[in-house]
């Protein structure tokens, strides 16, 4: 019932304000990767308009978590409880709740900018907000890391999905391209939206909670 | 729905970007067909016999060249991730790529069969039956192969598994598609042959994208 709400909202388009009462969160969750116990226990309760950064050492999986929570991954114990429902009994209406931004930016090298961008909505917004107008018609195989990053974060920015997964958000990025990025993290939570980060990167984002993996 | 054509539509636009290997299905076909008359002499009453054969042969293995790269460029560069991630199922990805895969190598083999069936001596009876049963053969070769490319993902030697995993669930298409000919250049009905084909992609259409997109699904954990 409440998963059915978010993903109603996921698709009606970037303006609209979520449900303040909405809640995502983690019980108990653990994770095995290549038959050993990455994490066991890990708890987390996001609420609209929140962010938390992970926080742990290499190989503490950061980016196993993150992989679990965009319902890519799979719990080996725990639950993921979106609104008082198992996030992740239907995986499809979970893709349709959370943008997922992982190490690899995703960027089709055959496209241009606009291309690369225009699949997954208006790519007006996202263009905006990365600073990437005047790249629009350039092919993807020619761009720097840091603007396929860049490119990387146009594509979450248009993405209206409540709950917005930033793994290592600005590797490569040049410093004025991360307070952009802070302006975009900024302007999701002011709409409701969630954002859970990992990185050793400073990152632009006020009042954050932490969530240490051991 | 828009997504889904976003995506169908992403996929021809790089394959008209990548145009030398999408080219390379069509000339892998034109020659490996050109090759069974050097191999089996000129004669028009052998090579007229063979030349279903042969086509079909021919069409398979062309089908399946492109289908190593159908995932793995998606898979390596993070875009499947987001593929799963964007609200359709995995069995409606899975879909489109074929359908894709289809309009890219199906489509031109089916353009390409009736020039190659004049040259190998086909009669000519022959050639519309050969057609109608390319048509929905080849759909079915692209339902099988996009559900092979997404088992193979991430797989070390992928392209030597695929042939392993397509070739013998294609073997009834093959069977259905030659004797359709066969029967049509011996004078008999082509029709339940045909029909046999249409059957057998009334399967294909619900189940590959299904089976595809669950390989998808665990490709990507």
């Amino acid at each position: 019932m409440g998963g059915d709400i978010a993903a109603g909202l996921a698709h009606k388009g970037s303006k609209v304000h979520f449900l303040g009462a909405i809640v995502f969160h983690g019980l108990d969750m653990a994770a095995i990767r290549g038959e050993r116990l990455v994490f066991s226990g890990v708890n987390f309760t996001l609420g609209a308009g929140e962010a938390m950064l992970l926080v742990g050492p290499n190989g503490s999986g950061k980016s196993t978590l993150m992989r679990i929570l965009a319902g890519l991954g799979r719990l080996a114990g725990g639950q993921l409880i979106w609104n008082g429902d198992d996030a992740l009994a239907d995986r499809t209406a979970h893709a349709g709740r959370v943008a997922y931004l992982g190490h690899q930016d995703a960027v089709k090298h055959g496209l241009t900018v606009g291309e690369n961008l225009q699949v997954w909505g208006d790519p007006a917004p996202g263009l905006v907000a990365m600073d990437l107008e005047r790249l629009i018609d350039m092919p993807g195989r020619i761009l720097s890391a840091g603007q396929k990053r860049r490119l990387a974060l146009a594509r979450l920015a248009i993405n209206p999905a409540p709950i917005w997964l930033l793994d290592e958000p600005t590797l490569g990025l040049d410093a004025a391209s991360v307070a952009r990025l802070g302006h975009v993290l900024a302007a999701h939570r002011e709409r409701g939206g969630m954002v859970v980060a990992a990185t050793h990167l400073p990152l632009p984002l006020q009042d954050v909670r932490e969530l240490a993996l051991p | 729905m828009n997504l889904t054509f976003a995506l169908l539509r992403r996929d021809l636009l790089l394959a008209l970007r990548h145009g030398s290997d999408t080219l390379a299905v069509l000339l892998f076909f034109l020659l490996a067909a050109a090759l069974f008359p050097l191999a089996i002499g000129p004669e028009p009453q052998t090579l007229g016999r063979l030349a279903p054969g042969i086509l079909w042969v021919c069409a398979l293995l062309s089908a399946l060249l492109p289908l190593e790269r159908l995932f793995a460029a998606d898979f390596e560069d993070g875009t499947l991730d987001q593929l799963m991630l964007s609200g359709l199922p995995p069995s409606v990805v899975a879909l489109i790529k074929a359908a894709g895969h289809w309009v890219v190598t199906g489509l031109p083999l089916l353009l390409a069969a009736g020039p190659v069936a004049l040259m190998l001596r086909m009669p000519e009876e022959g050639i519309p039956v050969l057609l109608a049963g390319l048509l929905p053969g080849t759909m079915i070769l692209s339902l099988l192969g996009t559900t092979g490319a997404a088992m193979i993902i991430g797989a070390r030697r992928g392209g030597v598994l695929l042939p392993l995993l397509v070739l013998p669930l294609a073997a009834p298409v093959l069977i259905f598609g030659v004797s359709a000919v066969d029967a049509a250049t011996g004078g008999q009905t082509a029709q339940p042959h045909l029909l046999l084909l249409a059957a057998l992609l009334a399967i294909g259409l619900p189940f590959c994208p299904l089976a595809a997109g669950a390989a998808l699904r665990a490709a990507v954990e």
